[in-house]
Formats: structure tokens, C-alpha cells, sequence
């Protein structure tokens, strides 16, 4: 984190899914970056989006690769595209691993996963 | 000077590397020392000769290392790239950049790492290059931490949008099997692999299984670069730089971040500027050596290279068309997968000596002539080679 991604973690921690949005041309933006590649302005403000989109890919990971993941395998990983064409990636619930599919609905939700820590994660929309 | 006069200005004419094992006691830099020299022997070229060294990033090497051990009391060149698994690509247009403008004559490129005795992918240990912040701090927190789970996603995607299988990703496993057990240097040699294997073999992060991934393995190569009119008087045969290009990924900040997941655009772009400097088109390659992080970077070369349409490498492989003998023949050393990683060196030295004859008569393509050779990176970056004798 640094003086750039500051800010969607600070959202994150109100519970607020917010990506960078141009000042000058309304192009929106993520991953972080200081200039705005559609018309290079340096201008942009954190925007809040909503939470909702499609996996557009995903693999289920089998194998923990570092030590924090070896409670979680096998634990499927997506990478979301949200329904403004903003792309995030995303584990999904453990009740998701058998279920997951390309095109399958999902939603943010708010993982405080420490104090100061908030992690915006994604899961299967469920019907009601 | 226009991109199309590189065109067979330059020539590698040395090769050599070391053992490919998984276990050393030498150090990377002594890997590295021992192809070095072995290459400029291969080339007959002094080492007092060499004025520019392209150390490897990911081997952690510098090119004050190379000049205290070889003797070198000057350069006139030094450049290290930075674009992962192609960056060898990379450092040949460079060093032929170098050479053909007169600033460098003879370059010693030497690639490797110890990817089993301390930089293991399935151990976290390998070196994250800086390039890779964004993953680092948006997508590593959700649990996706090494290349297989990346790549495995656009896998996936090829299988969504075209039907490809797990199978058709195992053909190439199982041909790179075949082709190492036609090379004595290579991990995998005596070691024989079916398809029925490959489906046996652990998941590791769907669809991609244990024998879709590259091997952990230690060892280096080494090649000498030199214009076309030096090379003429080396020990061996030149081997022609006809063609290259690198080309990068948009945006290049994560796979999961492109439009078009299955696509690799900058191998593509790379692939259409060595095709227009060389003056040749995929028919005209005679065998491929494509970079094979997992199985599925030969489906996503095959298809950015233009040997077959966007998603139809799957039935491509199937039909043996990569197997020796078939219609083209790729990774005749076995590759990455089964060969030895060696960041991709390995693919053009191979090339190199299918060039001149030099390998097993098994596994040598009849006719040889002009050999492609594909480096590709985590973020869709790519380098081509294009080599003739």
C-alpha cells in the first residue's frame, strides 16, 4: 500500500468498493495508477462502484502455496469483471468452490480480516 | 538503420550449457561461468574478445561478475532485461542492436537460474520482479501467489471459449516427454511419460495438472552473439539472426487485467515483427521452440504465432503436429516442461544445434533450415528469434 492505493483500502474499511475515476475525461480506472491512460490527465478522484459482475475466469487452487492457504485448498480463485468492465480478482467462499463457472453472478462483500484491514472479496449471487 | 536491416546482420555462434539437474552444489554464478566459457569455445572466440555481457536478472547476475572471471578488462555494452521469461528474447535484439550499430562485437549472453536448489516457484521462493506490484497488493492478498494459478485462469478460458480440453494440454506434455527421452541432457530422459499419466497427475490449480507445469531445475546456458562478418571466421558454421521482435502486454500489470485472456498479444506482436524483418511467414518454419511455462503457453504460442487460427491449437496438438515427424515440430529438446527451465536459453540453443546438426539423429528435423524461437513473460510480453544456417 502507499500514497497511491491508500484509498481504496481506507474505502474498504467503510465498506465501500471505490476505483479511480478521471477528473478530466470520466474514464474509469484500476489498478491504481497516477495518470490517467485514456488522455494522461493526473487529475482523479476514488469513485464508489457497485459490486456486481460476472467470474470471467477462475481456477481452483489444490496446492497452498504459502502457509496462510493451506487451511483454505482447495479454494477457487476468480478473476471478477465487474458490470462497469472493471476487472478485480477475488477468492470465492469455500460453499463456492464446486459451483464456480465462467459467467456465474457474484458479489462484493466486506472481509475485516483484522483491525485496521479490510478486504473486499467476491461471491456467488445465490438465488433467493 | 530500419528494423529490416538487422536482418542476418548478426549470428550466434557459440553455444554451450551445463548440466540440467535438480540439486547443485555450484553456485548460479559458477553455472553460469562454466557455459560461458563453454560457449566462446564453442565459438572459438577468446574470451578477451568480448566486449558486452547481458546478465540475467532473474539469475541475480551482474556484468562485473562475468568480467572478473572471464578476464575482461573493458566493455563497451551492458544492458539486463526485465520483461521474466522474455528477457532472453529480449537481450539478443539488444545485443544485436549493439553490434550491428558498432558499438558492441562480440556479446556473451549467459541465462539461468537455480530454480530447484533456491528459487522455487512451488515454494514461493522464486524472485518476484518488480514489474509485479500490482499483483502483489490486489491479487497475492486473495490467495493467487504463483504463475500456475495465473495462468491456470486463462487456461480455463481457452477451454470456455473454444472447447480446448485437459487432454489436448497434455499432448503437449506428453511431446516434449517424448522429444527428452531423445535427449540425454535432459531432466526428464529415460523417464517416459502417456497421456494417461498426465491425467493421473495431481491437480495443482485447475485445469492445469502437475505435468502441465515446467520442471524445478538448476543450470544455465550460454550464447555468443557476433556480426555476420566476424562470424565467417568462428570455429563452427554461423547460425543467422534473420529475424526478431519483442512485443509487450496491454495493460501490463496482471493477466487478469486483459481484454482478452487467451490471446497473448505482445507474443503475437513480436512474432509479426521478426515474420517481417526475416521475410518468412509460419509456413515457412521448419520446428518451433516455444517457451513452455506450462502446457498452456504452447496452445497461446501456437495460435500468436499464427500456426494455427485463434482456438485451434487444442485439435492442432491432438493431431501429433507437434511431435517430431510431425507437421511442426516443437520443443525437439523437450522444452522447458521436460527438458530443463532455463528461462528459454535452452529453446535457442537448441535451435542452434538443430541447425547444425548437432543433436541426437532421433530427435534431428529432416530438412531443418529456419527455427522460431518464443520467449514469453507473466504479463504477455514476448520475444521471437528467427534462426537459419
Amino acid at each position: 500500500m502507499n500514497e497511491l492505493t491508500a484509498g481504496f483500502w481506507d474505502a474498504a474499511r467503510r465498506h465501500e468498493l471505490v476505483v479511480q475515476r478521471c477528473d478530466a475525461c470520466g474514464v474509469l480506472r484500476h489498478y491504481p495508477q497516477y495518470l490517467c491512460p485514456q488522455c494522461r490527465s493526473d487529475a482523479w478522484s476514488w469513485t464508489p462502484i457497485e459490486g456486481r459482475g460476472i467470474v470471467y475466469s477462475f481456477t481452483v487452487t489444490h496446492r497452498a502455496f504459502g502457509a496462510a492457504w493451506a487451511e483454505r485448498v482447495p479454494y477457487a480463485v476468480a478473476t471478477i469483471e465487474l458490470d462497469n468492465g472493471i476487472r478485480m480478482l477475488s477468492d470465492l467462499a469455500a460453499d463456492d468452490t464446486d459451483d464456480v463457472a465462467i459467467g456465474a453472478r457474484v458479489e462484493v462483500w466486506f472481509d475485516d480480516v483484522g483491525d485496521d484491514v479490510t478486504l473486499p472479496r467476491f461471491r456467488l449471487v445465490r438465488p433467493e | 538503420m530500419s528494423a529490416s536491416s538487422l536482418r542476418d546482420a548478426c549470428a550466434i555462434v557459440g553455444v554451450a550449457n551445463t548440466a540440467y539437474t535438480r540439486g547443485t552444489e555450484q553456485s548460479t554464478l559458477q553455472l553460469h561461468l562454466e557455459a560461458s566459457v563453454g560457449a566462446l569455445a564453442d565459438a572459438g572466440i577468446a574470451p578477451s574478445e568480448v566486449d558486452a555481457v547481458m546478465p540475467h536478472d532473474l539469475g541475480d547476475r551482474c556484468a562485473e561478475e562475468f568480467m572478473v572471471n572471464l578476464g575482461l578488462t573493458d566493455l563497451t555494452f551492458s544492458s539486463t532485461m526485465h520483461t521474466g521469461g522474455a528477457s532472453f528474447g529480449s537481450a539478443v535484439q539488444s545485443a544485436c542492436l549493439a553490434v550491428a550499430a558498432g558499438i558492441a562485437n562480440v556479446v556473451l549472453i549467459p541465462f539461468g537460474r537455480r530454480g530447484f536448489s533456491e528459487q522455487r516457484v512451488s515454494t514461493s521462493t522464486a524472485k518476484m520482479m518488480p514489474a509485479l506490484y500490482s499483483i502483489q497488493e490486489f491479487e497475492k492478498p486473495y490467495g493467487s501467489l504463483v504463475g500456475v494459478q495465473w495462468f491456470a485462469q486463462a487456461a480455463q478460458r481457452h477451454m470456455y471459449e473454444y472447447g480446448t480440453t485437459s487432454e489436448q494440454f497434455g499432448q503437449v506434455a506428453v511431446a516434449c516427454r517424448k522429444h527428452a527421452n531423445l535427449n540425454p541432457n535432459a531432466v526428464m530422459y529415460s523417464r517416459p511419460m502417456t497421456l494417461e499419466d498426465h491425467q493421473a497427475s495431481k491437480m495443482i490449480s485447475s485445469p492445469l495438472r502437475m505435468f502441465d507445469c515446467s520442471l524445478e531445475s538448476d543450470g544455465a546456458g550460454a550464447v555468443v552473439i557476433t556480426s555476420a562478418a566476424r562470424a565467417r571466421d568462428c570455429a563452427k558454421p554461423p547460425v543467422y539472426i534473420s529475424g526478431l521482435g519483442e512485443g509487450h502486454g496491454n495493460p501490463p500489470t496482471s493477466i487478469t487485467q486483459k481484454r482478452e485472456m487467451t490471446f497473448i498479444e505482445g507474443l503475437h506482436s513480436a512474432g509479426q515483427r521478426a515474420y517481417a524483418m526475416a521475410g518468412v511467414t509460419p509456413a515457412d518454419i521448419d520446428c518451433a521452440q516455444l517457451y513452455d511455462g506450462f502446457t498452456w503457453f504452447v496452445l497461446g504460442a501456437l495460435e500468436a504465432l499464427g500456426f494455427c487460427g485463434k482456438g485451434e491449437s487444442g485439435p492442432f496438438v491432438e493431431r501429433g503436429c507437434i511431435e517430431l515427424g510431425g507437421e511442426l515440430p516443437v520443443n525437439t529438446h523437450g522444452g522447458l516442461l521436460s527438458e530443463g527451465h532455463v528461462s528459454g536459453i535452452n529453446h535457442a540453443i537448441e535451435a542452434v544445434r538443430q541447425l547444425r546438426r548437432e543433436v541426437e539423429p532421433a530427435r534431428q528435423v529432416e530438412h531443418c533450415e529456419t527455427v522460431l524461437v518464443s520467449n514469453e513473460g507473466d504479463m504477455h510480453e514476448g520475444s521471437v528469434l528467427i534462426l537459419h544456417r
